[in-house]
């Protein structure tokens, strides 16, 4: 089915997100929006959806005019769409997941489950997905509960797939797989539209495509295009790609990790006999398909989640046992995976997120007080050096994009006096201009010889800041490697393969 | 850029709480007026005036319209006679009581709303007013009827000791909730339950705290003279200095949560627990004195109760305070300002209610307008429905509920 939409403009209040977008899908092509956070891709394919109602401009369907008035119509048109936070119940199965809205019925409207089953196992078996119907979602990986979104939108007939950044949330593995599907779909015939900010993914898979700055079609591209016209075009200015960086000047030990064993929720080991020493003046990068106890490392460095055996050595402080306070006393700056979850309170201003972590005392606190006329100070000089976008200081963080709400979180942890950093996938849902800034920092603050740990799965990410790299596999370090080694290399430790 | 729609923050509060505090002052005033359209139809239908003339509507509307404007007048006019201004007395002292009767009212409303409304921002259902006023009240009537004490030291010692017993017995339900995660709005409920138990007993029990020479019926003495709250302007009205102690409260409140690093800590839980505790609070221990605080205001109510009274007191002398303070609370938006004027304005109903009773109207009614205020209140779609207000910036459970009720087709 081809998709065009002609002049799509929608504006919210003063604000012009969408401005006279012009965009054509062909029958069985991968046509990839790229663009920046906040650029407006995901509001256009809300218009697309029914969602919102466009001000201007019109949807067509096989050069038919559509006239949506809500993601219902959308749906019967033919039309898909895979979210970036699933719309799934974690509770039902795939099956009754898929179902779920238009379910096949039996006689007094009893709910025929075998004929959902049959549904799910006739698509996952055509586009070779692997999924049991029976299979409860909450206990199926990312990247299958993925998979099943696409099956939902595949059970309703949809002609053309709307995939907004699905692989924000997959491993390296998972993202090779979700490709592979696509590409499958698209020989099939299903047109699909591909929403994402990461250059790599589109070279690979793309037919064609549009890059959207500012709410505005700057241009067609081509999948051959080099990264960094791409990202030239997706910014607006030149892009440097690579993080510059000189040698490291090692120090002493900065955190000696030994025989760390962490048990999980499930009473299993997630992190088993883990030992390393950081240096000051060094990154060392913890890669790892995501769910290999990375997380659970990180947790049990700052104090967050129970240490069941070995030690954790800050300079020569004992931090083992300590709560999450005193480790953030001790002068650990933690910026967390989960950055709406863990590490900013959305419904604070940012001179308030700022002073999370130091409300007891100076330079934010004075006797029991707030200490409005400092935090009003500091907020508006962190806010200029780490080049945070706002209207002002008194913006609540959820009104923030994700890149600037990072910037946030990063201003906060590296302004303080740190004789570590820990810093998990600094860059996961940011956008490009903002990688390069952050990435940049965490340079600085190795360079001012602090021991710097960053947790990513990115592969890109850790050989652009690693001076080493530890893998990690089922919770045990497979290997400490140096920063020079290949991809290949990387990606067979990753599976568990030892050097 | 349009941020909202592509990076939501997850939402990990309590999404229909937020969404019912979050309403801001014109919500809050939008629902009282329709709270009192929706008391004018009660009153319009109970009017014997009005139901004949409605016979033969048909023949002549103007005698409905005119009997249906009547009684809304005379039941309005009542309200305010009994809760602001009585025109009709001879007197000025008398005209103005139903004013200081309302402050009388609206004190202990205002200390416990403020507890409510403090548990409310850190994430908790505190439904347990009642009986931390009941515990507080228990403790301030023994040492102001069997504890002898110099003038002026026995009310600052049986306030002190009503405080801290209200706070330690709301601080139980924190230190459950922490230790063992039992759900603080069963604990406090069942806490109800037994503060009105062991209070009934000590009242009833001679050796405890039954008024000496009693009869069967739990009651105390009435506070001795020094423990008494003094009357704020003179015999002439019943007004004491527990009112003075609520705005106190009000402004105790104010500074805690606006000002304080300790109410920062409070909100920054309530706003989002996990990064609270990434960031090194002990979300455990905020819970218990959090509680604790909420339970300290909830205090001053027991302080106004079993203090400012001049007779004995019985079990139920936490009246519906317990409840109503949630709903002072909810109409003040947990905000200092608004839980004074919302207690104000429920202190009004209390004091305005007889004079309607007077006048050949249920008294009751009163209560459907308070029921239906904090109704608009709890459903803030609707009252948007109603008067067409621009939705709220960020869609949330309630609204995206309501609006698929409501409304046919997509968002615009």
């Amino acid at each position: 089915m081809k998709l065009e939409l002609r002049g799509i403009t929608k504006r919210f209040g003063a604000l012009v997100a969408n401005d006279h977008i012009d965009l054509v899908v062909k029958s069985g092509e991968i046509h990839s929006l790229l663009g920046e956070n906040g650029a407006g891709k995901s509001t256009l394919m809300n218009v697309l959806y029914g969602l919102y109602s466009a001000d201007e401009g019109e949807i067509l369907l096989d050069d038919v005019v559509q006239n949506f008035k809500g993601p219902g119509d959308a749906m019967a048109a033919g039309i898909g769409m895979v979210h970036q936070h699933f719309m799934l119940i974690p509770v039902f199965t795939v099956a009754e997941n898929v179902v779920l809205g238009h379910e096949p019925t039996g006689a007094l409207d009893t709910l025929d489950l075998e004929a959902a089953r049959k549904l799910v196992r006739e698509i996952s078996d055509r586009f070779g997905f692997d999924i049991d119907p029976d299979a409860l979602v909450e206990d199926l990986p990312v990247g299958a509960q993925q998979r099943v979104e696409i099956i939902k939108a595949l059970a309703r007939d949809a002609k053309v797939l709307v995939l907004d950044e699905p692989t924000a949330v997959l491993t390296p593995q998972e993202t090779d797989e979700l490709m592979a599907i696509m590409k499958g779909l698209a020989k099939a015939g299903t047109s699909i539209v591909f929403i994402t900010h990461k250059l790599r993914e589109v070279q690979e898979v793309a037919d064609r495509i549009t890059v959207i700055r500012l709410g505005a079609v700057v241009g067609d591209a081509k999948p051959t295009d080099s990264a960094s016209t791409l990202a030239t075009m997706m910014v607006g200015r030149a892009v440097d790609l690579d993080v510059k960086k000189h040698s490291p000047k090692k120090g002493d030990a900065g955190l000696t990790v030994t025989n760390l064993t962490v048990v999980g929720d499930r009473h299993n080991k997630v992190v088993d006999d883990v030992s390393f020493t950081v240096h000051a003046g060094e990154v060392l990068a913890i890669a790892g398909v995501q769910g290999n106890g990375q997380t659970e490392l990180a947790e049990a460095l700052v104090g967050l989640r129970e240490v069941t055996g070995g030690q954790i050595i800050l300079g020569k402080l004992d931090i083992t046992d300590s709560t999450v306070r005193e480790v953030i006393d001790a002068g650990v700056g933690y910026i967390p995976e989960d950055r709406s979850k863990d590490g900013l309170v959305g419904d604070f201003t940012i001179a308030e997120n700022f002073m999370v972590n130091r409300s007891y005392g100076p330079p934010f606190a004075k006797g029991l007080s707030i200490d409005f006329a400092n935090r009003a100070r500091i907020a508006e000089d962190l806010i200029t050096e780490y080049d945070v976008r706002t209207p002002s200081q008194t913006t609540l963080a959820k009104q923030l994009s994700g890149g600037n709400q990072q910037k946030v979180v990063v201003a906060r942890e590296l302004s303080r006096d740190l004789n570590l950093l820990i810093a998990s996938q600094p860059t996961r849902g940011v956008d490009v201009g903002s990688i390069e800034f952050i990435h940049e920092r965490i340079i600085a603050t190795r360079d001012a010889g602090k021991p710097v740990v960053i947790i990513s799965t990115e592969l890109d990410e850790v050989s652009a800041l690693a001076d080493r790299i530890a893998v990690m596999y089922r919770g045990k370090i497979v290997g400490i490697v140096d920063a020079t080694t290949s991809r290949e290399t990387l990606g067979r430790m990753m599976a568990g393969a030892t050097v | 850029m349009n941020n909202a729609a592509e990076t939501p923050v997850v939402n990990r509060g309590n999404a229909v709480l937020k969404e019912i505090l979050s309403g801001g002052a014109t919500r809050a005033l939008l629902s009282v007026l329709l709270g009192f359209v929706v008391g004018a139809i009660f009153m319009v239908f109970s009017n014997e005036a009005f139901l004949t003339a409605a016979q033969y509507f048909t023949a002549r509307p103007t005698d409905s319209l005119a009997a249906a404007w009547t009684a809304i007048a005379d039941g309005y006019s009542a309200l305010f006679r009994g809760s602001i201004y009585n025109y009709a007395a001879d007197d000025i002292v008398v005209a103005f009581r139903p004013l200081t009767e309302t402050l009388r009212f609206a004190g202990p409303l205002i200390a416990s709303g403020l507890g409510i409304a403090l548990a409310f921002r850190v994430g908790l259902f505190n439904i347990g007013a009642s009986g931390q006023l009941l515990f507080g009240a228990l403790w301030a009537t023994w040492i102001s009827t069997r504890v002898s004490l110099p003038w002026g030291v026995h009310l600052i010692v049986a306030a002190l000791v009503a405080i801290l017993a209200s706070a330690a017995y709301a601080a139980v339900v924190g230190f459950l909730k922490a230790r063992t995660g039992a759900h603080e709005v069963i604990v406090t409920i069942m806490m109800n339950y037994i503060a009105a138990g062991i209070l009934t007993y000590f009242f009833r029990t001679p050796e405890l705290l039954r008024e000496v020479d009693g009869g069967g019926t739990p009651k105390s003495d009435a506070p001795a003279e020094t423990a008494q709250l003094p009357y704020l302007l003179g015999d002439q009205y019943t007004l004491h200095w527990g009112f003075i102690l609520a705005i106190v409260g009000v402004f105790a409140y104010w500074w805690i949560m606006e000002r304080s690093t300790m109410g920062y800590r409070f909100r920054m839980v309530g706003h989002n627990a996990d990064a609270a505790r990434t960031a090194g609070i002990n979300v455990e221990r905020t819970f218990m004195i959090a509680m604790a605080v909420s339970g300290a205001f909830v205090g001053l109510a027991a302080v106004n109760q079993a203090l400012g009274a001049r007779a004995g007191m019985t079990p139920d002398i936490d009246g519906t305070i317990g409840f109503d303070a949630i709903t002072v609370a909810l109409l003040g938006s947990s905000t200092a300002p608004g839980v004074l004027l919302a207690g104000l304005l429920f202190g009004a109903f209390k004091a305005g209610a007889p004079a309607m009773q007077v006048i050949g109207l249920s008294p009751e009614i009163t209560g459907v307008v308070q029921g239906f205020i904090v109704l608009f209140i709890a459903a803030p779609p609707l009252v948007r429905a109603i008067f067409r207000l621009p939705p709220p910036q960020k869609s949330t459970v309630v609204a995206d509920w309501w609006r698929s009720l409501v409304t046919k087709g997509g968002r615009k």
